[in-house]
């Protein structure tokens, strides 16, 4: 175990999210420029087959926590293994993707290991050992640099940041098995259930977003009568969101909606982009009814491709779209599924 | 119950933020709570109005931040506490989380200590989870909704929101919590609660009444700046029927190779 740089593997049963394969690549790319190794750490229970897969995207070595006890993600007992695997090997910087559990583990680890944590990392230099790296504040309304004095140092990695992985099937390497560090009886949370598992909504992972926002609810359709006003609007902005999520579907995207969509109760929260919602950054973003407010731009600015459909030739979202239509969503949304399926062979 | 509710000021999220001088500015753009502890100080009072028990507030920063906690206590918390030492000022997260942890240890007695999700500035979003583990308490984060809570148990259950939808849990207390905007939305100031907050008397703890030294910071930020510009050439599609420029617009994107 000598390899100076690791990376923490995020799974969610058994299954390694895609941000760990960025983070993984990421810390090849490191490992390589600091003449070192790459050790990934992968706890769970059931988890042998994401060992195997990180070699193949690049690890060297694998530490492989697989335990009863460890079978759903908890801070403490989690953090417990990774800290105590970090202190006996002393990496000098590890690499996690900013998910809700690779963030909160590095915060935590930070504590027990008397060092820093640079959050939601999304460029990284190098000097000698030690990382210099940029992250977006304020809502990404500046960029800062920072860096650690204290070894480990932890950085999170911000979502499709980083460059894409590469799976190398004839890539070998070893891998250790350690403990598990506390007692389920040591373990003062308990996990009981799962509630819409699996129905979550990948937002940050998605490479093509297609948003809703208020004027969805400006369909031309009449609402059955017998509705209030309330449910009247609701149910408008329903239909408006069925024409965003068929062309979501023909280009294996995911549905964002802004919080004017979502305060109205048109769509879940899980959905909302923005300040107060979900960053984003994927390749093509789709705002359809959508102003552009600066909370929704900022957790969308960083998108690739920004197409805008709003009604309002001087809506703000114009001036960050790559291109723009003016025009009713109604309209051109469902011209626009229908012209990208047919391109795309659907 | 005791709850303590740790709520930051920030700039206003629409304000226009902008680095002069390697300073960081933001015109006169007001200072607000940071937005979601206000959905932090709503479930400490929904909490508190169900199952008995006052809310504390406190904010570590400036004399400026006794805005956030006139706004808690407006809010309807009981008491709002300031950590104000010069000795703090360049505290790093894992440095503030030894602080907060010293102030809630101070107040004594707590049953939850709760958070927002992530202060708007520094985005960092770790606090919660760093405090939880300086007190050694276990940490419940990005609550969604709090399912049952037993005071006399000492328990509660609650719903976490993780990227793959909600993972529901138990804990024993006292324990950490961070509140995200599923929780439901945060109650405006009364009447009565804003007259009470403007004639507050708000107490200042520094390092000396925690009875610590400044915790170092390892974390530095050695330049902040603006982005570089973007530039985006940004080309309007018109003319014709909705089909013709949705074919125009397609032509385009595929264009892009992004699919
Ligand atoms: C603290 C704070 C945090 C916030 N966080 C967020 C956040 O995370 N995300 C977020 O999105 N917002 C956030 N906001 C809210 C933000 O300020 C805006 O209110 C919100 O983004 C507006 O949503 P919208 O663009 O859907 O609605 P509107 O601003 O009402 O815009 C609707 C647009 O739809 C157009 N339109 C109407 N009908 C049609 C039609 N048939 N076809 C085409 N276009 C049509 C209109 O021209 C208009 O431009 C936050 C605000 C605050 C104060
Ligand atoms: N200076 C501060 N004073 C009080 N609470 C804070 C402070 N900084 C952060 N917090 C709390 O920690 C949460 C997360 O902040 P952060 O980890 O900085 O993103 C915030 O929502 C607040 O509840």
């Amino acid at each position: 175990m000598t390899n100076k740089v690791w990376v923490y593997v995020d799974q969610f049963k058994g299954e390694a999210l895609p941000a760990s394969w960025e983070a993984v690549t990421a810390g090849r790319d490191l490992a390589d420029k600091m003449g070192t190794g790459l050790t990934a750490i992968v706890i769970g229970s059931g988890v042998e087959a994401i060992a195997n897969t990180a070699i193949q995207y690049g690890a060297d070595e694998v530490l492989l926590a697989d335990d009863a006890s460890l079978e759903d993600y908890r801070a403490n007992p989690y953090t417990a293994v990774f800290a105590k695997a970090a202190a006996d090997a002393a990496p000098d910087v590890v690499l996690f993707p900013t998910t809700s559990r690779g963030r909160e583990v590095a915060a935590m680890a930070a504590i027990d290991l008397n060092t820093g944590v640079l959050v939601d990392v999304t460029a990284m230099e190098t000097e000698g050992d030690a990382i210099l790296a940029t992250r977006p504040v304020y809502a990404g309304k500046l960029l800062c640099k920072v860096k650690c004095a204290t070894r480990p140092q932890l950085v999170t990695l911000r979502v499709r940041s980083f460059g894409k992985p590469e799976l190398d099937e004839s890539r070998t390497g070893t891998t250790t098995a350690i403990d598990a560090v506390m007692a389920e009886d040591e373990i003062a949370t308990k996990v009981l259930d799962y509630v819409d598992a699996g129905g979550g909504v990948s937002l940050s992972d998605a490479n093509v977003i297609v948003s809703g926002g208020r004027g969805v609810s400006s369909n031309p359709a009449e609402a059955p009568a017998d509705l209030s006003a309330e449910d009247q609007e609701i149910w408008k902005a329903h239909e408006g969101f069925r024409l965003i999520g068929e062309l979501a579907t023909v280009l294996g995207g995911a549905v964002g909606a802004s919080r004017a969509a979502v305060d109205a109760k048109y769509i879940p929260y899980a959905h909302q982009v923005g300040q107060t919602g979900k960053v984003v950054s994927p390749d093509l973003y789709i705002a359809s009814g959508i102003s552009g407010a600066i909370q929704h731009l900022a957790g969308m600015r960083s998108s690739k491709v920004i197409v805008a459909i709003n009604k309002d030739a001087d809506a703000p979202i114009f001036k960050l779209a790559r291109y723009g239509v003016v025009g009713d969503l109604y309209d051109i949304v469902p011209a626009l599924t229908v012209a990208l399926k047919e391109r795309l062979g659907k | 119950m005791k709850i303590i509710v740790f709520v930051k000021q920030v700039p206003d999220s629409a304000a226009s933020v902008a680095v002069e001088d390697g300073k960081v500015t933001w015109g006169d753009a007001p200072l607000v709570i940071n937005p979601w502890d206000e959905y932090a100080v709503e479930a400490a009072l929904a909490l508190t109005e169900a199952h008995g028990g006052d809310v504390v507030a406190i904010s570590m920063g400036s004399e400026d931040a006794k805005e956030a906690l006139k706004h808690s206590l407006a809010m309807g918390c009981a008491e709002a506490i300031l950590i104000n030492d010069p000795a703090f000022a360049g505290a790093d997260s894992a440095a503030a989380a030894r602080i907060l942890a010293a102030a809630a240890q101070k107040v004594g007695d707590a049953d939850l200590v709760i958070f927002g999700k992530q202060a708007i500035d520094s985005d960092t979003g770790v606090s919660a989870a760093m405090t939880a583990r300086v007190l050694g308490w276990p940490a419940i984060t990005l609550v969604a909704a709090i399912d049952a809570l037993d005071a006399d148990a000492k328990t509660i259950q609650a719903q976490r929101a993780m990227e793959e939808g909600r993972q529901v849990v138990s804990s024993k207390l006292p324990a950490v919590l961070s509140i995200v905007k599923d929780y439901g939305e945060p109650r405006y100031p009364s009447f009565m609660g804003i007259r009470k907050a403007s004639k507050a008397e708000i107490p200042m703890w520094s390092a000396a009444d925690l009875g610590i030294t400044a915790p170092e910071a390892v974390v530095s930020w050695p330049e902040i700046m603006s982005p570089p510009a973007r530039e985006i050439a940004n080309e309007i599609i018109e003319g014709g029927s909705p089909e013709e420029i949705a074919a125009t617009l397609a032509d385009k994107i595929m264009a892009e190779k992004v699919l």
